[in-house]
């Protein structure tokens, strides 16, 4: 896939609260970013894991909901226009001559950028696989965790497994270009939206679909192509005829390519300073959860320091010849202008 | 009060554990490994045991909230409960459970 270079001055990896909040110190210095997530949606940990569990340590804030936090914080972000990526994965990170890095997704696009801000948090969530084995062979190849393209699934016999929006959202999806569809969850009630759960039981009714009680217990095929999934219930084990597999069940953190940047690690976190929050390659800052020091603290409140002194330090970097005068928010009305005020 | 914890290599470990506290924070503080990644909030269902027969009736019932999670679970079975959901009183002194592989710290992912 060849698309063209998307040119910016920083791409910040993971839009957690704290890839969040430094849109916000990069701007108040000129700074336009793009932010990159495997998430459907920004906010991170706080966004995917506690949505609606309040949080007490905010400064300022005596009680705040992770969802409110985010929402927060992309208004706080609004008037620097950053883009916003959503659904890949950055996979590589390559320094060029002249200082530049190339930021590359699965998604197929390339970034070009002077300086890269790695707010990976905990990892990128990915989707958890069931522990079958050899399952990995068949992955995105007969197994997928998630539908790219429709027409991977035409006239095949598809099995989806779990109970949740995602097991039946794409149950009413793929059923009428399905040549079977069978699916399983482990009990007879469902978590996800009673609507689809109703349509969902009209296609069984209809004989359209069909609906196993079980789960996951081995999978037989060859050379990535499964040809049935064996499934296990109270009444013992069945075998479902099948040509393509959909597990769902929900996302986890995992490290990922991370690991792979040829940066100094400790631990699987990102060694940086103190000063810059800067890691072991020029150009290259890692703040929030995903980066170690000293007594770090994984805390937001923490991430959202990291990133003011990360900005200062980035536009040196980005605006060599300019020089930062240190202002105020609240009396400066050069910043005020940037932040939209009237 | 005590409760035993088989890990993932069949080990059994007896872990001092305190009244009113998860099981799942009992496990983690000893240092076994357990993912636990939601940190209790009942959102993340990777801190999934398997609970002795023995003591499956002993438990209260999983709340909706913890049967909805445990769909989660990849590897669930009959005797599944998430440990962040179960509390620490005298009733439940000498528990047994074992740690599921889905609870596995860097849980095997796509
Ligand atoms: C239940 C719970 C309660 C908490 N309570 C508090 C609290 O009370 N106070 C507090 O201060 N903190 C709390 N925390 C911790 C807090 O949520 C984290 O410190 C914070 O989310 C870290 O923010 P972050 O932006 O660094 O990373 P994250 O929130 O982890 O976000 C990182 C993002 O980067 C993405 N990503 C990673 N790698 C890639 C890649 N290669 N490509 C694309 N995207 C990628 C991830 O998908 C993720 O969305 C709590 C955490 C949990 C789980
Ligand atoms: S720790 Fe996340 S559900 Fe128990």
């Amino acid at each position: 896939m060849s698309e063209q270079e998307i040119v910016t001055d920083v791409v910040i990896i993971g839009a957690g609260p704290v890839g969040l909040f430094a849109v916000f110190e990069l701007g108040l210095l000129d700074i336009k970013c793009h932010l990159i997530d495997i998430l459907d949606k920004p906010g991170g940990q706080c966004a995917e894991l506690y949505p609606e569990k309040p949080i007490y340590d905010i400064p300022a804030f005596p009680e705040i909901s992770g969802q409110e936090l985010t929402d927060n914080l992309l208004k706080q972000a609004e008037p620097f226009g950053p883009t916003y990526h959503y659904n890949r994965m950055v996979n590589e990170l390559e320094k060029q001559d002249k200082g530049d890095y190339l930021v590359k997704t699965d998604a197929g696009e390339t970034f070009r950028c002077k300086v890269v801000v790695i707010a990976a948090g905990g990892g990128s969530f990915q989707p958890k696989r069931p522990p079958v084995p050899n399952i990995e062979d068949y992955e995105n190849t007969s197994v997928f965790y998630a539908v790219r393209k429709m027409d991977d699934f035409r006239d095949h016999d598809i099995v989806i497994v779990g109970g949740g929006d995602s097991a039946l959202d794409w149950t009413l999806n793929l059923a009428p270009l399905a040549k079977s569809l069978t699916l399983v969850h482990r009990r007879d009630s469902f978590r996800a939206h009673t609507d689809s759960v109703n349509k969902m039981r009209a296609l069984v009714e209809e004989g359209k679909i069909n609906f196993e009680l079980g789960q996951i217990a081995s999978l037989e095929g060859e050379n990535g192509q499964i040809s049935a999934v064996n499934i296990k219930n109270a009444d013992g084990e069945k075998s479902l005829p099948a040509t393509r597999l959909m597990p769902f069940f929900g996302l986890t953190m995992k490290l990922g390519p991370v690991a792979n940047w040829g940066l100094n690690l400790h631990e699987n976190l990102i060694e940086v300073d103190t000063e810059k929050f800067a890691t072991s390659e020029e150009g290259i800052f890692a703040i929030g959860d995903i980066n170690y020091y000293p007594g770090k603290l994984k805390l937001i409140l923490s991430g959202f320091h990291e990133a003011a002194l990360m900005a200062q330090a980035a536009k040196k970097i980005i605006h060599p010849d300019e020089k930062v005068v240190f202002q105020y928010t609240t009396s400066s009305t050069k910043l005020q202008k940037k932040l939209g005020v009237k | 009060m005590h409760i035993y914890v088989t890990d993932h290599n069949g080990k059994e470990h007896e872990l001092e554990a305190l009244e009113g506290w998860r099981v799942m924070e009992v496990i983690r503080d000893w240092g076994l490994p357990i993912k636990a990644e939601c940190g209790g909030a009942c959102a993340c269902a990777t801190c999934h045991v398997f609970v002795d027969p023995d003591w499956q009736d002993k438990l209260h019932a999983a709340s909706d909230e913890e049967e909805d999670m445990l769909d989660m679970v990849p590897d669930v079975e009959d005797n599944s409960r998430l440990s962040c959901q179960i509390l620490m009183s005298e009733e439940l002194d000498g528990l047994k459970v074992s740690l599921a592989p889905s609870a596995k710290p860097d849980a095997e992912v796509a």
